[in-house]
Order: structure tokens, then sequence, then C-alpha cells
């Protein structure tokens, strides 16, 4: 391979995997630019969205797409994109060594289990029915519908390939287990339970990103990620809903 | 009751790391800012401040900490104010706005919806005015210097 082929390569897939992590187009871009701009490609251009990034390295030659599908949350990703970048930038690490430490991240495996992610996430609906007002006899209704909810979501997941379905029947799952709870009078609001229990689900942290690319210009990202976090709100009201149809 | 409120922000904001992936080491870090943005946020809001100006100015704390943090661990800062700022989105109100959506309630949906909008706005800009203020000293500091 000619080493602006290698160049390009590790530029799209640092933003790749930054952006199957979830950090904003504008970083995204940013990282790109100085990455190529520190391989002496100073005309280098890219274009990032939620789901796809265009990079070349000079108006005359051919520009690169990659096409994003799958996005998540992973802070590790991201911390270790950044330091390789600044390897690059700093100590001028060669591309081609950048590329493979840059293929060890993409495939490195989550460092918590599954069971202590469920523990967190029940752990986190707990907590946020007491922050929203809860009483603490809400902590264990909403400790126990939140992990299971989050261990249904995780399951559908694999199961089901289609998107935003994996929310409704967690939502679902935490709305049937919270007004079992209240049934057997454990937990005393309702509303509560089942606000704290969903919120290892909801997209809080798109809506904020979404309103952060907005507002540094970057309008499709911002808007299709503003989107994709109403689709998921509203996947987690419905399910919800249809168990309050039934009462 | 302020002691219940750190006890809970804390672990949100620290099982919010776990979810997100964070770095191990940074765990604690990502807990503490997010209870302090936390508890600032419920002060101004018991002092009888909107909830709007009250969430800019936690916001604003949360990434002033995340900065200090970044810097003493030489970590990016995403980490600490993706972690941090979990306790102040509008997670709880977004979904209520969706269940009165689905309930056919519209009047008070797009009310909630409504402020949904203003406070991840309000997030956003408490986020970035740090970024402003750490660029204005490092900009004016340049600029100073013979």
């Amino acid at each position: 391979m000619d080493e602006r082929r290698v160049i390009s390569n590790v530029c799209m897939l640092a933003g790749k995997i930054m952006l199957e992590s979830g950090a904003e187009t504008y970083r995204v871009e940013d990282t790109m630019n100085r990455m190529a701009a520190a391989f002496q490609l100073t005309e280098a251009e890219s274009y990032a969205t939620p789901t796809g990034i265009n990079f070349s390295t000079d108006s005359e030659e051919a520009s690169h797409f990659r096409r994003i599908s799958k996005r998540s949350t992973d802070l590790h990703k991201i911390a270790e994109v950044n330091s390789i970048s600044r390897q690059i930038v700093a100590e001028g690490l060669d591309p081609r060594e950048a590329l493979l430490l840059l293929k060890g991240v993409s495939s490195s495996k989550e460092q918590y289990p599954p069971w202590l992610l469920i523990i967190a996430a029940a752990l986190v609906s707990g907590s946020f029915a007491i922050m929203f007002g809860g009483q603490w006899e809400d902590f264990l209704p909403a400790f126990l519908a939140g992990g299971v909810g989050f261990t249904a979501m995780i399951g559908f997941e694999k199961l089901i390939e289609m998107r935003f379905f994996a929310e409704f029947f967690a939502s679902f799952v935490i709305g049937v287990l919270a007004v079992c709870c209240l049934h057997f009078s454990i937990g005393i609001n309702l509303d509560k339970i089942i606000i704290g229990a969903v919120m290892p689900l909801v997209p809080g942290l798109h809506i904020t990103n979404a309103v952060r690319d907005l507002m540094a210009g970057h309008l499709v990202a911002g808007v299709s990620k503003g989107v994709e976090a109403m689709l998921t709100a509203f996947a987690i009201g419905a399910g919800v809903a249809v168990v309050f149809a039934f009462i | 009751m302020i002691f219940a409120q750190c006890i809970t922000s804390f672990i949100a904001a620290a099982g919010f790391g776990i979810l997100f992936n964070a770095p191990r080491k940074a765990l604690i870090q990502c807990g503490l800012v997010g209870m302090f943005g936390w508890l600032l946020y419920y002060i101004l809001v018991a002092e009888g401040i909107d909830v709007v100006p009250a969430t800019v100015f936690a916001a604003m704390l949360v990434a002033v900490l995340s900065h200090v943090c970044a810097k003493l661990y030489r970590t990016p800062i995403i980490i600490f104010n993706v972690s941090g700022i979990i306790p102040l989105v509008p997670g709880g109100i977004a979904y209520d706005a969706m269940r009165n959506f689905v309930e056919n309630d519209y009047f008070h949906a797009v009310q909630l919806s409504a402020k949904v909008m203003l406070l991840a706005g309000s997030i956003a800009i408490g986020l970035m005015f740090s970024e402003v203020v750490n660029q204005l000293f490092r900009k004016s500091w340049d600029w100073l210097k013979p």
C-alpha cells in the first residue's frame, strides 16, 4: 500500500471508532484533520455525520467513504483513540503502527462484564428514583425494575435486529414490574419508580450531544441525532403507556 | 436529605460511567463531578431559582471540574463531562413528555417537550461556556505575553 492509502485508512478508522462510540461529530472531524495535518496532508478534508464519514486527502485524490451502522456510547474507546492521535501529533508515530494500534482498539472487548453492567443499571435506577423526589421505599422497586429492564434490553437487542424494539419491550417489562411491586405494596410513588427505572435506557446524552452539534454548526448531524433520540424516547414512552392502558 | 442526594447522585454518575464503559481509574472522579453538579442544581432549585438557569450554572460547574480532572489525569475531557452531566440531563422529563403523547394528552406533552429542549440547550450552553472561558484565558495570555 502506498503511504497516502495508509494515512487515509488511519484517519478513517479513527473517525469510525469515535463515531461508533458516541463522540460529537465536530470532535471527530477535528481529530481526523489534526492527524492528517501531522502526516503532512494539510489539504485533507473530512465530513462526518452520525451515519457515515467522508474523507479525502487532497482535492485531486479520490475521496473515501465509510458507513456507520451501529452507534453506542463507549468512553474507553474514545479515550484510546484520543491518546493515539496525541501520539501521532506529538511524537510522530508511524502511520502503519498507528493503524495496528487502532485496529487493536476497534476489536477490543468491553472492560466490564455484563453482570456488573446490570448491577450498575439497577443502582442507577434506584438512585434516580430518590433524586427525582421519591421516598426511600421506592429505591428497592426501582432497583429491581431497572435491573430487570436493562437485562431485558440486552437480551432483546441480541434477539431482535430491529431498532427501537428492544427499548419498547424493556420499558414494557419495567412498567409491568413497577405495577406488580405496587400491587404487593412495595414502594409508594409509581411515577418515580418508573422514571428511575427507565433512566438507564433514556437517550438523555444523545439529546444533549445533538444540541451541542447544532451549536457547533453541524446541522445535519445535530438534527439526525436529535431525531434518533426522540424515536428512542418515543419507544420507551410507548412501552410504558401500553402497561397504563391495561390498569 | 442533602446527604441522601449526595450519595444517590454519586452512584448515578459513577454507575453511568460503568454503563458508558469509562476507564476504571476515572470512575470515582466521574461520580464526584456528577455529584457536585447535581448538588449545585439541587441547592439552586431549593433556593427558588428556575430550573433552566440552575441547569446552566450546574453544567458550568461540571465543565470546569471536568477541565480540572482532564488536566490532572491526562484523559480526554469527554469522559468526565459525559458522566458528570448525567444527573442534569432531562431524561425523566423526556420520558414524561413521550408518555403524555402516547396517552393523547398533547397539551402537557408539547409543554414538556419544550422544557426538554430548553434544558438540553442550557446544558450545552453551560458546557460551551467553560470552553469559551478557557479559550479566552489562553488567547489573552498569548496576547499579553511579550
